[in-house]
C-alpha cells in the first residue's frame, strides 16, 4: 500500500465531511487561540511593569539611615544623622561591583519664577544621579563636578516644574528661579519620563549639586542617602554586601549588632512587583489551561464520535481490501490534517486576537514564542492522540462485526 | 479439467455463546467451478451466514478447508485475507454499504486504491468502465445519498466488478428493493453470469433461486439440497411481465 493512496483516501474522506472536519478543528482552534492569548495579556504586563521599573534603574540600590537608639530612645529613620559624607566617598572608592554612586539630600518646597509658584523636591546629588536614575537631559546640560565642588548655584529642572514656572512658555534655560529664597540659575532641562508605575510624576523635581542643598538650603553636613548603581541586575546582591561590610566597618558596628542603615535595591521592588505579575500570568495560564483541557476533550469526542459512527464504513474498506493499519493510517493521517491545521489555524487567531487586542484595548501584549508552541503542540498531540486511540480500535475490528455495526 | 472458484470441504465453525458451544456450519462440502450463479439459501440460523463470511475470507471456519480459486484459506492471517478479499472476491451488500455522500465513481474506486498495482489512471478507467457495464454512465458524480436504491445497488456492483474478482458474493442483494427494482438487479446479476462471472447468491427468498444456474439449501448446519436448475428463468421477462406501473 502506498502512502499516496492513504493520503488521498483520508483527503476524500476529510473533503466529504467538511461540516464535521470543521467542527474537530474548532476546539482546536479555541483552544490554541485562547492559550496564546491569555498569556500574551500576561506577559505583556509582567514585560510592561519591568520595563517601568528598569526606566526607574533597575539596578538602582538606595541606601539610607536606619532606626538607631540614643541612650536607649529609638529614633525614627528619618531622623537620624548617621550617613556622613564619608561613608559616601569610601563607598565610592572601595566598593566593588558599582557603576555610579551619589549622595542625596533632598528638601522639600515651593519654587518660584515671578508671579508663579509651585510645591516641588529639590534634590542635591552630583552628576552620577543622572545615569543612576536613568534620568538624561534634553535641553542645556547637567551641572558638572566643579559645580559640586563650588556649592554652585545651579541646577537642572524636570519638565512639570518648567510647565508650572513658565506658564507663558519662555524658554527657562539661563533663567533664575528661587527655592527657599535662594537663588538657582537653570542649566538644563530633564527629558520628559512620564509617571511611574506607582503614580508618581517623575518630572516634578529639580537637580542641584549636594554641596549646594547641604550648605545654602538645609544647613546640615550629613547626608540623608546614597544611591548607587551597581554594574549589572545580578551584581546588585554582591554590591550590597560589599557596600554592608563598608559601611559596617565605618560606623564601626560591632558583629552581631544591629545596621544602622538601610540598603533597598530596585531588585526587591522589581522582584515583588514581578510576583504580583507572576501571580495573573499564572492565573491567565490556568484559565488558558482550562480552555486547553476542554477544548482537548471536545477533540476526543469529536475524534471518538467519527470513528464510531463510521464503524460500517470501516467494515466496508476492510470487506473490499483494507488492512487493520490502513484504517488506522487513514484516521491517522485525517486527524493529523485536522490537528495540524486547527492549530496552524488557531495560532494565527491567537497572535491575530493578540495584536487586536493591544491596538483596540491598548493593553501591553506580548506574544512569546514558547506560548505558541506550547499550546500547538499540546492541542494537536491531544487531537492526533484521540484521533489515534479510537482509530487503532477501529483497525483491530472483526469486519463482520463493523460491517453489522448499527 | 474443470476450473473450481470455491471448493470446501467438512466445513465445520463453532461459536462459543454464554458456556455453550453452537455449531454453525456442521460438515459442509461442495464446490463451485467457474461460471456458475450458485444461491445459497437457507432461513435465519441455518448458517447461511456464517457460510457466507466464511466464503467471504471475513471468518475462517473452525475444521475443514476453503479452497478459493486454488487457495487455500484456512491458516490465513487477517492481512493476507484483506489482500485476497480485495483481489478475488467482489462483495454485494444487501444495503449497499457505500460511503455517504461520496460520487459513485469515488465508491467504485475505492477497492482499487487498496491494490497498489494500480495506478490512478487505471483506476479511473476500471472504475468508469465498471459503471457503463451496469449502466450508469451518466451518474458517474452523482453522490451516494442522490441515487435510488437500485442504482445504489448498480454502483455497489459496480465496485464488486472493478476489481476484476474471481467471483461476485452477494449478500440478500435485493432484500431491501421492490419487485421490479429486484428483478432490474437480477437481470444485471444474469448478465454478468452469462457474461461469464462466477456469481454466489446468499439469501433466503426462495423466489431468486429460480434464476440462478444452482441452488444449495442449508438446514442447521448442513446441506439438505444441492440441485441444479434444469429450467433457469430469464429475470428479464419476469420484469417485462410485470404490470406496467403508472407514469
Amino acid at each position: 500500500m502506498n502512502y499516496k493512496n492513504l493520503i488521498k483516501i483520508a483527503l476524500k474522506a476529510l473533503s466529504n465531511n467538511k461540516f464535521r472536519g470543521f467542527l474537530t478543528m474548532l476546539g482546536i482552534i479555541i483552544g490554541v487561540a485562547s492559550v496564546i492569548a491569555m498569556l500574551a495579556i500576561g506577559q505583556g504586563s509582567k514585560r510592561s511593569i519591568r520595563e517601568q521599573i528598569s526606566e526607574m534603574g533597575s539596578n538602582m540600590i538606595m541606601i539610607h539611615p536606619g532606626n538607631g537608639q540614643f541612650g536607649g530612645v529609638r529614633q525614627s529613620a528619618s531622623s537620624m544623622q548617621t550617613l556622613k559624607l564619608e561613608d559616601y566617598e569610601t563607598i565610592r572608592h572601595e566598593a566593588s561591583y558599582i557603576a555610579a554612586c551619589s549622595p542625596t539630600v533632598n528638601s522639600s518646597g515651593q519654587a518660584i519664577n515671578g508671579a508663579n509658584n509651585a510645591p516641588t523636591t529639590v534634590y542635591g546629588v552630583n552628576a552620577d544621579y543622572m545615569d543612576i536614575r536613568k534620568y538624561t537631559v534634553g535641553r542645556g546640560e547637567m551641572f558638572t563636578e566643579q559645580d559640586v565642588k563650588k556649592a554652585a548655584k545651579v541646577c537642572v529642572v524636570g519638565q512639570t516644574v518648567v510647565d508650572n514656572l513658565f506658564t507663558a512658555g519662555e524658554d527657562p534655560l539661563g533663567r533664575t528661579i528661587r527655592f527657599n529664597k535662594i537663588p538657582f540659575k537653570i542649566v538644563g532641562v530633564l527629558s520628559p519620563k512620564g509617571y511611574n508605575s506607582m503614580g508618581q510624576d517623575q518630572d516634578d523635581l529639580i537637580i542641584a549639586p549636594y554641596t549646594t542643598i547641604q550648605k545654602r538650603v538645609l544647613a546640615i553636613t550629613y547626608i540623608q542617602g546614597i544611591f548607587v548603581s551597581a554594574l549589572s541586575e545580578e551584581l546588585s546582591d554582591r554590591a550590597i554586601d560589599d557596600i554592608t561590610a563598608i559601611l559596617r566597618q565605618n560606623h564601626k558596628i560591632k558583629a552581631g549588632d544591629e545596621d544602622d542603615f538601610h540598603i533597598r535595591s530596585q531588585e526587591e521592588l522589581s522582584s515583588m512587583l514581578s510576583s504580583t505579575t507572576d501571580l495573573m500570568t499564572v492565573l491567565l495560564a490556568c484559565i488558558a489551561g482550562i480552555s486547553l483541557l476542554v477544548g482537548g476533550i471536545g477533540i476526543m469526542n469529536i475524534m471518538y464520535v467519527s470513528v464510531t459512527e463510521r464503524t460500517r464504513e470501516i467494515g466496508l474498506r476492510m470487506s473490499i481490501g483494507a488492512k487493520g493499519r490502513h484504517i488506522l493510517w487513514q484516521f491517522l493521517i485525517e486527524a493529523v490534517i485536522i490537528s495540524v491545521t486547527g492549530g496552524v489555524i488557531g495560532v494565527m487567531l491567537g497572535i491575530g486576537a493578540s495584536a487586536a487586542i493591544k491596538y483596540l484595548a491598548g493593553w501591553p501584549v506580548f506574544v512569546q514564542p514558547y506560548s505558541v508552541v506550547l499550546s500547538f503542540a499540546v492541542c494537536t498531540v491531544t487531537g492526533v492522540f484521540f484521533g489515534w486511540y479510537p482509530a487503532r480500535k477501529a483497525s483491530n475490528l472483526d469486519p463482520i462485526d463493523a460491517l453489522r455495526y448499527e | 479439467m474443470e476450473k473450481y472458484i470455491i471448493r470446501v470441504e467438512e466445513l465445520r465453525r463453532d461459536f462459543q455463546v454464554g458456556g455453550e458451544t453452537v455449531h454453525a456450519l456442521r460438515g459442509v462440502s461442495f464446490a463451485i467451478r467457474q461460471g456458475e450463479f450458485v444461491t445459497i439459501m437457507g432461513t435465519s440460523g441455518s448458517g447461511k451466514s456464517t457460510l457466507l463470511n466464511i466464503l467471504g475470507c471475513l471468518d475462517t471456519p473452525t475444521s475443514g478447508e476453503y479452497y478459493l480459486d486454488g487457495i487455500s484459506v484456512r491458516e490465513m492471517g487477517r492481512n493476507d485475507r484483506a489482500t485476497l478479499r480485495n483481489r478475488k472476491i467482489g462483495f454485494v451488500f444487501q444495503n449497499y454499504n457505500l460511503l455517504p455522500k461520496t460520487t459513485a465513481l469515488e465508491n467504485v474506486e475505492l477497492p482499487l486504491f487498496y491494490n497498489p498495482s494500480v495506478s490512478a489512471r487505471e483506476r479511473r478507467e476500471r472504475a468508469v468502465a465498471a459503471l457503463g457495464e451496469v449502466g450508469l454512465s451518466s451518474r458517474l458524480h452523482h453522490r451516494s445519498n442522490q441515487m435510488s436504491g437500485g442504482q445504489q445497488q448498480r454502483v455497489a456492483i459496480a465496485r464488486a466488478l472493478v476489481n476484476r474478482p474471481v467471483m461476485i458474493l452477494a449478500d440478500e442483494a435485493t432484500g431491501n428493493l421492490d419487485t421490479r427494482t429486484s428483478f432490474e438487479i437480477l437481470t444485471l446479476f444474469q448478465r454478468l453470469h452469462a457474461s461469464g462471472s462466477t456469481i454466489v447468491f446468499v439469501t433466503h427468498n426462495p423466489e431468486i433461486a429460480q434464476f440462478s444456474s444452482r441452488n444449495i439449501v442449508l438446514r442447521d448446519g448442513r446441506i439438505t439440497e444441492d440441485t441444479i436448475n434444469p429450467n433457469i428463468l430469464s429475470a428479464k421477462e419476469a420484469l417485462d411481465a410485470l404490470p406496467v406501473e403508472n407514469g
